[in-house]
């Protein structure tokens, strides 16, 4: 018994065709609902995100530079963020974009290095393995419409090759001597490329760093979501170390005098 | 009256003699058919059939001593024509866990995988590395439940997790019955009576890994019978200060000293 008097003389269901009176590929769909369908969403945009990695081929290695800042939009939320991580024993991985995406990946690449020891074959994962799992991953995350947001520098030496390479969260790779994702590819990888391309066997460990320090100094009077507080990756024959956090000098006297905008009337 | 005592005397004395007899083989009885029948006085014969399956393999011994564990394997070379180094019997479980096993082989691969996934379950539930003993619990969780059921046999392997984790160095045997106990020297397989009786010898929470390793090598060497068995491999590894807490096979070089000084002492021993 329907007990709602709006409903007496009505038909049961307006969804239901009894006599068929529609042509079938419109027929209402009277079985069993998913009430959640319409709930599901994707990500469709990174919330806590790192910027800029820079990354270059130099005499001995790769070296790399990310810094310690994760955004939450313009807010400066998490200052003491690591973006550069080691992967086994030869290899780093840059993170710029979805902070939570980079750990989730981290995690990713942790269970893989454990099974690969555990596995004791005399084989150990170097950087173009994991280059290769991190662009099949995120091709196949973004085939599902469900990418992990990150645009990724990995980068690694081993059995005296270097190797660096690009992958992000379409699943596009490329490599060059120089890389730079977020920001920095627009402001760095310009500085990067004319310091670097065609010397990359001549730069010393002591040059590469300042190469890399005179762009971060650069991105950081330039993208407002950077931070004076990053850290600097080098993979070479003697392994993979990854700084301590440090800092750069800047000067700031020019500001008070730039017009047009802010407080000043002139 | 007393006539009839003295039958039930006699029978119950012969029902004591049948007992001892069933000890050595049992066979027969119908009370060995199943890992899920016990026998009238209160064993499980497929669990001791699972220690015998043990008993036929080479020793694998644990020590743990003061900074680290250190797992060596006396393995039986069944043929000449298997490539040196195959069909190890010390398995890696996590970077800092390592195991090693006597009895099926086999069994012992499905044992490390259960080990590894737990492992892995742990880092996902709880981001931090499993411990020795949550590892041998619940891998004897595990082994036990198979000693419950007619439809499954228990596992014909004792196994020894040995690793470092944040409570330190820790050694654990499992065995095909599902016990699972602690120890600082632990032996299992055919030589694992005089095993034991050398690590008891040892002041085993004084000991450095690279003595361990020396101690190790010489207790193999010692257990091994020339005389009824073939060929064997020294199998060992470690994991401590020495290792920077992995588990790793021993150094090439310091094995191979551990086994000259093992068979040195060989020849001075008795």
């Amino acid at each position: 018994m329907d007990h709602f008097p709006t409903n007496w003389g009505r038909p049961r269901n307006d969804a239901f065709d009894a006599y068929a009176t529609y042509p079938i590929h419109q027929r209402p769909y009277n079985g069993p609902k998913d009430t959640f369908a319409d709930g599901v969403q994707r990500t469709q945009q990174p919330i806590v995100t790192g910027t800029s990695v820079l990354a270059i081929k130099y005499k001995d290695g790769v070296m790399m530079a990310a810094d310690n800042l994760a955004s939450y939009g313009s807010l400066a939320r998490f200052k003491d963020v690591q973006r550069l991580h080691q992967v086994g024993n030869y290899t780093v991985i840059g993170a710029g974009g979805d902070m939570s995406d980079f750990q989730y990946i981290q995690y990713i690449l942790e269970e893989l290095s454990i099974d690969e020891i555990s596995a004791q074959d005399g084989h150990e994962l170097g950087p173009i393995e994991i280059h290769e799992y991190m662009s099949q991953l995120m091709y196949a995350r973004r085939s599902k419409m469900n990418p992990l947001w990150n645009s990724l520098l990995i980068g690694g030496f081993k059995d005296g090759k270097r190797f660096l390479s690009y992958v992000d969260l379409l699943g596009t790779t490329y490599s060059a001597s120089t890389l730079a994702t977020g920001y920095g590819a627009f402001i760095a990888q310009p500085l990067l490329r004319k310091a670097v391309e065609g010397r990359e066997d001549v730069i010393t460990e002591e040059e590469a760093r300042k190469i890399l320090e005179d762009s971060m100094r650069v991105l950081f009077y330039r993208d407002a979501r950077s931070m004076n507080k990053f850290q600097i990756a080098t993979i070479s024959s003697a392994g993979v170390s990854i700084s301590d956090s440090m800092q750069l000098e800047t000067a700031w006297s020019f500001a008070e005098n730039i017009r047009g905008y802010g407080a000043q009337t002139q | 009256m007393i006539s009839h005592g003295l039958t039930r005397l006699s029978l119950r004395v012969r029902g004591k003699l049948t007992c001892i007899l069933t000890t050595m083989t049992s066979i027969g009885t119908g009370y060995d058919l199943s890992a899920s029948t016990y026998s009238p006085d209160g064993r499980i014969f497929q669990v001791e059939y699972a220690n015998k399956a043990v008993e036929n393999s080479g020793t694998a011994i644990g020590l743990r001593v003061k900074d680290g564990v250190v797992l060596a394997v006396e393995k039986l070379i069944h043929s000449k024509l298997l490539v040196p180094g195959a069909n190890r019997r010390i398995q890696t479980v996590d970077r800092h866990i390592g195991m090693a096993s006597a009895g099926l082989l086999a069994d012992s691969r499905k044992i490390s995988q259960l080990a590894r996934d737990s492992g892995a379950q742990t880092r996902k539930q709880w981001k931090e590395p499993l411990t020795v003993k949550a590892l041998s619990d619940t891998v004897s969780w595990n082994a036990q439940t198979y000693t419950l059921y007619s439809s499954v046999r228990p596992f014909g392997v004792s196994t020894i997790f040995g690793g470092v984790d944040k409570s330190g160095p820790s050694l654990y045997i499992v065995e095909p019955s599902g016990v699972c106990l602690g120890y600082h020297g632990a032996a299992v397989g055919k030589g694992r009576q005089l095993a034991k009786t050398e690590l008891e010898k040892l002041k085993l929470s004084e000991l450095s890994m690279r003595e361990a390793v020396m101690e190790a090598a010489r207790i193999i060497y010692l257990v091994h019978d020339d005389n009824k068995e073939k060929e064997f491999e020294l199998e060992m590894t470690w994991v401590g200060v020495e290792s920077n807490d992995l588990h790793l096979p021993v150094p090439a070089d310091l094995l191979e000293e551990a086994k000259k000084k093992a068979k040195d002492a060989l020849e001075t021993f008795e």
